[in-house]
């Protein structure tokens, strides 16, 4: 019985692997739910997945346009990355603490 | 035998290990150093689906600077990280619930096949003279050459605000503050002292 089907990378591993990388990323929103900084670095690793399925259906539909999306996420993902930031050191800078708990006493 | 399947699952391997380190790491500096091992393994895994361009520029862009940013900030800002973990272990369950759920639906409509029939072959390899980069850049300045300036636009916003965030100016010169003037009551300047007009002698 051939197997190789199984064993050679089709568009489907490809893809699979993207949502493995999303479900992982969507868990470690939930453990870190407190710490700012690791809840941005579980988003980037989200558009990391996203970025995989593009470039796998722009593969092997034959198609660049798809890498012109991806190319643009990296873009709006490295503004919001610098943002994001920016906005952590001034919370920092108020309430000394990246806590998301401790985001409540801002409204005081 | 063919080495693409090989090479497919160390570095499809090493990118969910390193993603589950992220997620787990109790020091954030580990979490952004795995963080730099995942986007090197993506960037690996694209490089198999022949994105050139982007599997340099994601190791420039996020390796090189990105994560740089985030080391930074870590590294910056003195947290007790230990705190923020108190509670880690009593989100396992409704995390990996979630996780799981959203993996099993997402293989269930992937393995289904739906994306079989058009595209289950590999496309041929490109010809000798093709050239990813080149292929990128015909497509980006002629049929999106509107969404590239939208994202220069995009990327002077992000650089504007970061620094009109973040930017703190020394305060070295003196300078007026017009509130502050115009709060003055006379009792801060003046003070009535209640005292005898001359010194009893004698």
């Amino acid at each position: 019985m051939d197997l190789s089907f199984i064993w050679q990378p089709t568009l489907t591993h490809y893809l699979v692997l993207g949502a493995i990388l999303f479900a992982i990323s969507v868990i470690g929103i939930f453990l870190n739910r407190r710490n700012v900084i690791l809840m941005l670095m579980a988003i980037e690793l989200m558009l990391l997945a996203v970025n995989l399925n593009f470039i796998a259906f722009s593969h092997y539909l034959n198609d660049p346009a798809g890498q012109v999306f991806v190319f643009f996420i990296l873009t709006v993902a490295a503004a919001e990355s610098a943002i994001g930031l920016a906005i952590l050191v001034l919370l920092f800078r108020t309430v000394r603490s990246i806590d998301v708990e401790d985001l409540a006493t801002l409204k005081h | 035998m063919n080495i693409q399947p090989v090479v497919f699952y160390v570095f499809a391997a090493v990118l969910v290990f390193a993603a589950l380190r992220v997620i787990s790491s109790s020091n954030p500096v580990h979490s952004a150093l795995w963080l730099v091992l995942s986007f090197f393994s993506a960037a690996g895994i694209w490089l198999l689906l022949q994105a050139e361009f982007l599997a340099i520029a994601l190791v420039l862009v996020y390796v090189g600077a990105v994560m740089v940013l985030f080391l930074f900030v870590v590294m910056m800002l003195d947290v007790n990280f230990a705190k923020m973990r108190e509670q880690f272990k009593s989100y396992i369950p409704v995390g990996a619930t979630v996780g799981i759920l959203i993996l099993v639906e997402m293989t269930l409509v992937l393995l289904g096949g739906y994306f079989a029939p058009a595209t289950g072959t590999a496309p041929a390899a490109a010809a000798a003279g093709y050239s990813n980069t080149r292929a990128l850049g015909l497509l980006l300045y002629t049929d999106y050459a509107y969404p590239f300036e939208i994202a220069a636009v995009i990327l002077l916003v992000a650089i504007i605000a970061a620094i009109a965030l973040t930017h703190r100016a020394p305060r070295t010169s003196k300078r007026q503050d017009p509130a502050a003037q115009v709060k003055v009551r006379r009792g801060d300047r003046l003070r009535v002292l209640d005292m005898p007009a001359e010194k009893n002698e004698g």
